[in-house]
């Protein structure tokens, strides 16, 4: 698909919408539908395009398996350790409450730093999906 | 602090297992994996002896107070269980690494224990959890972990195997979660607790059954109950050691746990007088036994023979479940207990005939008895327990089962116990005469390297892990005062619940 002009010139324009659109769910989470996951999924079709149209070598430059790795699961501390510090704050485990003195800034503060966590680890476990399974047939 | 050990004992490996996929060192992950895993049997233990006495603790997940958010409760019967699951890990993280790192690629390993410690996580949590939704959560977390272990496996049958473990694993939990969805649709709410008090209240008896027929199968198929365990065999036989060895002693049991727990406590005693679950669960636990050890002694391999010997015990515990009285539970949750040390065990020396000879088979072990005697030693005293000669764990389950059985005057399952264990006499037989009175072969298997007519040496930790669950074994059959006394709290606990009087 990389000689397609229309494809390559429309799918510049999307990828940032894409994107923003991505971080619009995930940080508007705690307000209007969305969150974490969703935001993943919205965030990964972004590279998913960029790898379709401009070539799998080209994202992967990027998006190497190292970084895609070291995220997710650093996706997944994020998410655990907010815990932790919860409770060492006093309350129980993922007891947002006791993050900030006022409960409700603590849910806030709470809920936006889990979701990223479950955000970071979803999209950059679509992407080693996608990535593991197109090397598969690019390689035969 | 006691009542955040319960939520520790599932947070320290949920943040370890991120950590050993960051770190990527294959040496690393296991010292740590093994930190937690020590970190783990201890808390469990205190979480034991504390509920012992006589407290229940109830811990409400992030500050939500139940039945609206999660609540951890633990009983002395999940404490127990928890327990189970913690010690054999600790086991297993004790005798695991030279076996990974000889069947598990190097840049593999940490991704390995990362599973390992997230399959352990999701056991953990599906005992201690008092949120029948959250018991799902964590039945799924161990087991998609442990698909992924199976099929590391080094023979290519671990992928179908793993495969197979995967449809039918999945359509169990699956089965379970659409009886919870019924649960909810008829009662509002997923506290255990609380749906056991809205439960006999319900004017939809239809859709009340229908959860019940659909949460018993689904538990089934992950306890590997006799006619939904055509997954076990060949998942244990060809996942690799280590993994064979927690999952056969851990997964079906928690599994029998979550099991016990919906029937007993969520539906309650007098709902099961009136289903025709006890019966069949009778005769569903005696065919197991003798199918079973029937298929067991038709093998001529030893991972696999152990594999069926399992269905077999898991008869055991189910028959004991289907007793429906106070000393038919207790009888099956020692079994769960023994049954655990016993085949964790049993594995172990599997992991090392792997290890040492690169081979299970019968063909390639025989006469290997007198040049690895430490190894089989210990497969002697499991192979006596597995029999339920006196002085073993084996015996002293199969005796309480004997005895609750004689009590109801079920002579059916009297004489499945004692069929059961002459044909587990005649497989343990078989295994050890081929190791101690047949010529010893010199074997070349395929294309696997393997050590010709010179034995590998035995690392340390093996023994170590090998023979600690074989003392115990022989230990809690002369002291029974530990176990019987801690599984007899778990049975009162339940039927105090209840609030039935024995």
């Amino acid at each position: 698909m990389q000689d397609n002009l229309i494809l390559r010139v429309m799918a510049k324009v999307l990828i940032p919408v894409i994107l923003i659109y991505a971080f619009y769910v995930q940080f508007h989470g705690d307000f209007s539908p969305g969150g974490g996951f969703q935001a993943g999924v919205i965030f990964s079709t972004a590279i998913l395009l960029y790898a379709l149209v401009f070539g799998m070598d080209r994202a992967a430059d990027v998006m190497t398996d190292k970084l895609l790795i070291a995220l997710s699961a650093g996706g997944l501390l994020l998410y655990a350790g907010t815990g932790v510090v919860s409770m060492l704050l006093g309350g129980e485990y993922l007891n947002y409450s006791a993050l900030a003195s006022n409960p409700l800034t603590g849910q806030h503060i709470g809920i936006i730093v889990i979701e990223l966590g479950v955000g970071l680890t979803v999209a950059s476990t679509m992407l080693l999906i996608f990535f593991s399974f197109a090397r598969r047939v690019v390689s035969r | 602090m006691t009542e955040h050990i319960s939520v520790l004992l599932i947070i320290i490996p949920l943040i370890a297992a991120p950590i050993l996929v960051l770190s990527n060192h294959a040496k690393l992950s296991w010292i740590i994996s093994l930190l937690v895993t020590i970190a783990c049997a201890y808390l469990s233990f205190e979480l034991l002896a504390d509920v012992q006495q006589g407290n229940e603790i109830h811990y409400a997940m992030g500050g939500w107070a139940p039945p609206w958010g999660i609540e951890y409760i633990i009983d002395p019967l999940n404490a127990l269980v928890a327990f189970i699951v913690c010690l054999i890990a600790l086991a297993t993280m004790v005798f695991a690494p030279k076996s990974v790192e000889r069947e598990i690629e190097t840049h593999q390993i940490p991704l390995f224990y990362a599973a390992f410690l997230l399959c352990f996580l999701g056991l953990v949590g599906m005992c201690l959890t008092g949120d029948i939704f959250n018991m799902f959560v964590f039945l799924e977390i161990s087991s998609l972990a442990s698909y992924a272990l199976i099929g590391l496996g080094k023979n290519r049958r671990a992928l179908t195997a793993s495969f197979h473990y995967l449809i039918l694993g999945t359509l169990g939990a699956t089965f379970f979660l659409l009886g919870i969805g019924m649960l909810l649709a008829a009662t509002g709410t997923l506290n255990m607790q609380d749906l056991a008090n809205l439960l006999p209240a319900i004017e939809n008896r239809p859709l009340l059954h229908t959860a019940f027929a659909l949460i018993v199968v689904g538990m089934a198929l992950k306890a590997a109950i006799f006619p939904m365990h055509l997954w076990l065999p060949n998942a244990y036989t060809y996942a690799p050691s280590t993994v064979s060895i927690f999952l056969s002693a851990t997964s079906t049991k928690v599994a029998l746990y979550a099991l016990i727990r919906c029937l007993y406590d969520v539906f309650s005693f007098e709902y099961m007088l009136n289903s025709w679950l006890p019966q069949s669960l009778l005769l569903i636990g005696t065919v197991a036994v003798i199918y079973g050890s029937w298929l067991a002694i038709g093998q001529r391999e030893v991972k696999k023979m152990l594999a069926y010997s399992s269905v077999a015990q898991i008869g055991y515990i189910v028959i004991g479940i289907g007793l429906l009285s106070d000393a038919g539970l207790r009888a099956s949750l020692l079994h769960i207990f023994n049954h655990a040390l016993m085949k964790g065990m049993l594995f172990m020396v599997a992991g090392i005939l792997v290890y040492r000879l690169n081979s299970t088979d019968y063909r390639s072990i025989s006469g290997m008895g007198k040049r690895m005697p430490i190894t089989f030693g210990a497969l002697i005293i499991g192979a006596l327990s597995l029999i339920g000669v006196p002085g073993t764990v084996g015996f002293i389950s199969k005796w309480n089962l004997a005895q609750a059985a004689l009590a109801q005057q079920q002579w059916l399952v009297v004489v499945a116990l004692l069929v059961g264990s002459l044909m587990a006499v005649i497989y343990c037989w078989k295994l050890i005469e081929v190791l101690y009175f047949q010529p010893a072969t010199k074997s070349r298997i395929g294309k696997v390297e393997q050590g010709g007519d010179s034995v590998a040496r035995m690392p340390v930790g093996m023994i170590i892990g090998l023979w600690s669950l074989a003392v115990l074994c022989i230990y809690f059959g002369f002291n029974t005062d530990v176990t019987l006394q801690g599984a007899q709290k778990a049975v009162d606990a339940l039927f105090a619940a209840q609030g039935v009087t024995q």
